[in-house]
């Protein structure tokens, strides 16, 4: 986790003169294999540094580095390569006529070889576990499937870091469960980043990093556990804590000295054994 | 109003190489007044189910009753428009909808559309803005000049202002920041209890299906697959597995709670203070034996 892949260096962006600034005097890194989760309030920034990352749009104070490149109209394309990105709406976002078309299509658009080609695909698909579903037309897919075709498409190209754009906030929980399965697979499996911008919250405990945007600001950065202690001041700008953290706040106050700040079931009932234990 | 569904089937597509039943000899009622929460899988039939309550479409086989409005595949009310202007639908992502040059326009377009006057319509808008957490000020904007979360208020509002009897909330938080999900269900379980209103919410939110609705349908593959009060189908986790679909989390931490502790706590909807209270107890109790 040494190595600089994205930087922001005091960047700003507004999407015309006369509109505020969506995003104020941000600075932050991502490092090399590294999962970071993105949260905030709607409206406080979020996605608009996903769309800054991938050269959608690009900032009118200062610059944004992907590894050494600065990216700008002449790097960009360079800098999508390396950067993957799914979005929220699975339906948005399917091109292909069947599911290898989609997978393929990214790779088509930069030109590669057949023969890597068909092996790109066969490895991006079983890397999300659809590898069985190759010729199937998109409409026959779930949600959670397309997603992860989507996903496979952005695997197929290599990218250093794939970020996901809400993009498990239109599925049903079963859907919801198969992206985050996938890609922690993938995390352990490849050298790759993962940015998820997301509202839910135990998605966000099982990143190893967490970015919270409050007002278009860089509010905190932190572990997921640093990250949840702040329990009033999280809520005080519109976010929440997972129902573990809200428990061990509970049981507090009821002089349970509960101290490390649990992020699942798992670590709050092995800290309560140990309490009960000792009692 | 009353909600009866009576053996209700609907196929799409029928008579084709296509058909598709979505719903199958479903039958349900619910009770004027009650907030029931649909709970399913992408598929299981909960958006065909909810478009037969303002008569979208209409069931293949079996009858509908809204009220004393009776839809079946050969009797289609006379007076369409009414039902309509008493259930009101939020549907999935309603920002979508939104049209008009101002604020104000768009959410008098629905009670215009059913015939109420300017003056009673423009009352309506100031008496829902504060509900739903919008300013007057901001009437005279464009509605594509808001953040979607405002957005959504918007058009929230202009259902609301048809007053309707009933509600259906077809995800209506999807999307929203934890503040802005907890503000809006907040609000609708307000409007329901002070104008008793039948409200059925679509939801994948196991948490909010328990915190706020009075009865709950699961729906798979188009049928009932359970029904009754929450704290009844929440505790057949078993049940609900099959079907891959979870409890509520505090129901999940309560069971792994009772197998690590040996102490069982009944579920009774608590809250997660009012479940630290009890644990607290239970741990003082048998520090003392």
């Amino acid at each position: 986790m040494e190595n600089k892949l994205i930087e922001f260096r005091n960047v700003s962006f507004r999407y015309t003169d006369e509109q505020p600034w969506v995003l104020k005097d941000c600075s932050f890194t991502i490092y090399e294999n590294e999962w970071v989760a993105i949260i905030g309030h709607n409206g406080s920034g979020k996605s608009t540094i996903a769309k800054l990352m991938n050269g959608l749009i690009f900032p009118q104070k200062g610059e944004i580095l992907i590894g050494d490149k600065i990216i700008d109209e002449q790097t960009v394309w360079e800098i999508r390569r390396e950067v993957g990105m799914v979005f929220q709406n699975p339906d948005n976002q399917f091109v292909g006529t069947t599911v290898q078309d989609d997978v393929a299509f990214g790779m088509e658009n930069r030109g590669f070889p057949r023969e890597e080609m068909i092996r790109l695909i066969d490895e991006s698909l079983s890397a999300v576990g659809m590898e069985k579903y190759r010729l199937t037309e998109p409409y026959r897919l779930s949600g959670g499937q397309k997603q992860r075709v989507a996903i496979a498409g952005v695997l197929a190209i290599s990218p250093k870091v794939l970020i996901l754009d809400e993009a498990t906030s239109m599925l049903d929980p079963k859907g919801r469960l198969e992206i985050m399965e996938t890609v922690a697979h993938i995390q352990t499996e490849r050298d790759l980043s993962l940015i998820t911008i997301t509202h839910d919250l135990n998605e966000v405990t099982q990143a190893d990093r967490v970015i919270v945007m409050n007002r278009g600001e860089l509010w905190k950065e932190g572990t997921p556990r640093e990250i949840f202690t702040e329990k009033a001041s999280l809520r005080q700008i519109g976010l929440d804590v997972p129902f573990s953290s809200t428990l061990a706040e509970e049981l507090r106050r009821y002089h349970i000295p509960i101290e490390k700040e649990p992020l699942n079931h798992e670590e709050l009932l092995e800290e309560l054994w140990t309490l009960h234990s000792k009692m | 109003m009353d909600i009866t569904f009576k053996d209700v089937s609907y196929i799409y597509q029928k008579n084709t190489p296509f058909a598709h039943k979505a719903l199958d000899r479903i039958s349900f009622h619910i009770p004027s007044g009650s907030f029931v929460a649909i709970i399913g899988h992408t598929g299981s039939g909960k958006s065909t189910l909810i478009q037969h309550l303002n008569g979208l479409i209409t069931p293949s086989e079996g009858e509908v009753l809204i009220g004393d409005v009776r839809i079946t595949n050969r009797e289609k009310p006379k007076d369409m428009k009414t039902l309509r202007s008493q259930v009101g639908v939020v549907f999935q992502y309603p920002e979508h909808q939104l049209f008009e040059e101002t604020i104000e326009k768009d959410i008098a377009f629905g009670p215009q559309n059913f015939g109420i006057s300017e003056e009673e319509t423009n009352e309506r808008i100031k008496e829902v803005l504060p509900m739903v957490g919008l300013s007057e000020a901001l009437l005279g904007r464009s509605p594509f000049d808001l953040s979607g979360g405002q957005m959504r208020r918007v058009a929230i509002a202009g259902v609301l202002a048809v007053k309707p009897r009933v509600l259906v909330l077809d995800e209506p938080t999807a999307g929203l920041d934890p503040r802005g999900q907890q503000e809006i269900m907040d609000m609708f379980y307000q409007l329901h209890q002070k104008e008793q209103l039948t409200t059925v919410l679509v939801t994948h939110s196991m948490e909010d299906a328990m915190k706020y609705a009075d009865h709950i349908l699961i729906l798979n593959k188009g049928k009932i697959y359970m029904e009754g009060r929450p704290e009844d189908v929440f505790t057949e986790v078993e049940a609900l597995n099959k079907v891959q679909l979870d409890t509520p989390e505090i129901i999940q931490f309560m069971n792994k709670f009772s197998k690590r502790f040996n102490m069982k706590i009944p579920f009774q909807r608590q809250t997660p203070k009012q479940l630290a209270k009890q644990m607290y107890h239970l741990f003082k109790g048998d520090e003392r034996t």
